[in-house]
């Protein structure tokens, strides 16, 4: 399995296909192959954090892991596999009202998954009633919301406005993240943290599930 | 000598000095506004995109309020609605077009340009253009995609096809879009010359005559997508290569008309994928940094100053930016830190910005202020800085503008 776990990390797509093929056809369980995958998303993503790898790496691993996921489907007997793995908390996550970019939330949607988390994502130019209404339905443990323009700062305040309507404001954490966010945006939104790659967004994540 | 005339020599040899590296008469100071005089003037960026008048009014009115070292034409890129809507462009959302009627505009990501379709655009840039390209980001162009192809129109016997199919209810339709397009921009150029005009009246330069992009820039946001060429560079790098190869004369020639045309000699490139965090610094100085040098190097020798505005963080980037000739460029950056910029650049380049733009929208004028005075303490002292904001002034508030303006007048000297 190291072998799988190195030519993902590595970026060798096609051979970690060729083994994702070979390991099924061999009867190894879907749930150790998907682990492998795991296991090497988070060699990629450490070496992102320490600046040698880049938003290239993070997509192809993700390409990776969808192509894996879809030669492994047809050997989930019962439907589940990863999904069927125990959540480590719920994420909530969308591109607020007025912005349509959606680059760096699928990135994180997908790093969020793999490590754990049950992600709900709205998509883009999500109003914030709609964060909302999905809170109560979803009630996630954590709310993310991505936005690229200063014009999301006022449509980001609105959903912590509206989470603090509904009295949930304390018992949920929000993230924001995006191209022009920082420390001021943050205060401004009232938000309980900023990031502005996928990475550092799903690590401050894991950090609060932990305590 | 009008004022006008002697404000608009003043603020060019201002201009002029801070790029050649010596020390103005004081800090230049000029701002991207994107939709700011609409929203200083309490109109929506809607109606000011389909009324040119309106339009017209409120950008003169805004900057001779503001008084900038350099005006802008907003014609070229924000009056742009009734064009974009005969072709129905997929490339954009804009207010009223798929976002509220007071958003800027919203790049769309699309993969125009399949990856298996690499051949066809490296044998037959062209063709793949007119057959492939147009009809997917144009809507209203999309008959042309059922064309024949055009180098197969050879002699008159090869053509019959191609002349009946010109003829088809659907070519009909295309052809009306591209007239109704075609109304539309020369509307457009009638405004913008009009404001080209009346910049210079004011007294204000215009800050560039053209528009260029680096070759790996226009593949990955127009061709292939984000996504699309990241995973290119792993999959098919030749054929990257290739593409930017073939991009890099279109890029040079495109920017060095339209500045032949408008008479103004500088250029604006924007850099959108070749920043510290988007690829590694092998991969910039594979696929990025040697058609950027090309490109910023072609211009210089037409006569031509790039504005490069080097968006996100490119801390990691300048020690290759720097490899230009003396005085010739101007790198705006965003993020990137600019003490350690200005220690780069100091004997190169002219460096312009980089006031946040979560300051300018909410931050204090007491906090823009604090800024500015970092800014020309460590950037300005012995010249080569143009001050602006990190990005287009978009929903900035008013009153952190105005002490931006004031702040760099009053201390810049």
């Amino acid at each position: 399995m190291q072998e799988l776990v190195n030519a993902v990390a590595e970026m060798m797509e096609e051979q970690a296909a060729a083994l994702t093929k070979k390991y099924l056809a061999e009867g190894v369980a879907p749930l150790e192959i998907l682990n492998a995958y795991k296991e090497a998303l988070a060699i990629v993503g450490k070496r992102f954090e320490e600046g040698s790898y880049f938003v290239p790496e993070l997509i192809l691993a993700g390409e990776m892991m969808k192509h894996a996921a879809e030669l492994i489907k047809p050997h989930m007997g019962d439907g589940k596999g990863a999904s069927g793995a125990k959540k480590v908390g719920k994420f909530l996550l969308g591109t607020v009202e007025g912005d349509i970019h959606d680059i760096g939330k699928d990135m994180v949607h997908m790093l969020m998954e793999i490590n754990g988390f049950e992600v709900r994502d709205l998509g883009v130019d999500v109003p914030a009633k709609r964060f909302c209404d999905e809170y109560r339905d979803f009630q996630p443990d954590i709310v993310g919301l991505s936005g690229l323009l200063t014009l999301s700062y006022d449509s980001m305040k609105a959903v912590v406005d509206g989470l603090k309507e509904i009295g949930v404001r304390d018992k949920v954490k929000v993230i924001i993240g995006g191209g022009q966010v920082d420390e001021r945006a943050c205060k401004y939104v009232e938000a309980d943290a900023w990031v502005t790659d996928a990475v550092a967004g799903l690590k401050c994540a894991l950090q609060w599930i932990e305590h | 000598m009008s004022n006008a005339q002697q404000l608009l020599l003043e603020r060019e040899r201002r201009f002029n000095d801070a790029v050649a590296l010596k020390k103005p008469d004081r800090v230049p100071i000029a701002t991207m506004w994107d939709f700011f005089p609409a929203r200083w003037k309490g109109i929506s960026v809607k109606a000011v995109m389909y009324d040119p008048q309106l339009m017209f009014d409120s950008w003169v009115e805004c900057l001779e309020h503001f008084q900038p070292d350099m005006g802008e034409n907003p014609f070229a890129l924000r009056g742009l609605a009734r064009v974009i809507e005969a072709l129905d462009f997929q490339h954009l959302k804009w207010a009223g077009h798929g976002l509220g009627d007071n958003m800027s505009y919203q790049f769309v990501e699309l993969e125009v340009m399949k990856a298996d379709e690499y051949d066809h655009f490296l044998f037959d840039t062209t063709d793949f253009m007119i057959r492939r390209y147009w009809p997917r980001v144009y809507k209203a162009l999309a008959p042309l995609e059922n064309l024949p192809p055009l180098n197969q129109v050879i002699s008159y016997f090869w053509g019959l096809y191609s002349g009946v199919f010109l003829l088809s209810p659907e070519m009909e339709a295309a052809r009306n879009a591209m007239i109704e397009a075609a109304k539309a921009s020369a509307e457009v150029l009638k405004w913008a010359g009009a404001f080209a005009k009346k910049l210079i009246d004011m007294g204000f330069p215009i800050p560039s005559g053209g528009y260029s992009q680096v070759p790996f820039d226009t593949l990955g946001d127009v061709f292939r997508g984000t996504k699309g060429i990241m995973m290119d560079m792993y999959r098919r790098p030749d054929k990257v290569m290739a593409a930017c190869e073939k991009l890099l004369p279109i890029m040079i020639d495109s920017a060095v008309a339209s500045a032949k045309r408008t008479g103004v000699p500088r250029v604006f490139i924007p850099l959108h994928k070749g920043l510290d965090n988007f690829m590694s610094p092998d991969q910039f100085h594979k696929f990025y940094w040697p058609h950027m040098k090309e490109l910023l190097e072609a211009l210089i020798r037409e006569g031509i100053t790039p504005w490069v505005l080097a968006e996100g963080i490119c801390n990691n980037r300048l020690e290759a930016f720097r490899d230009v000739p003396p005085g010739k460029v101007i790198y705006h950056f965003e993020a990137t830190d600019m003490v350690l910029a200005k220690d780069m650049m100091k004997d190169r380049c002219c460096i312009r910005g980089n006031v946040p733009m979560s300051l300018l929208t909410v931050g204090t004028p007491e906090e823009v202020r604090a800024y500015c005075k970092k800014l020309i303490d460590t950037c300005a002292v012995d010249g080569g800085f143009i001050m602006d904001a990190s990005a287009p002034l978009s929903d900035a508030k008013p009153e952190n503008v105005q002490a931006m303006y004031d702040f760099t007048k009053d201390y810049g000297v």
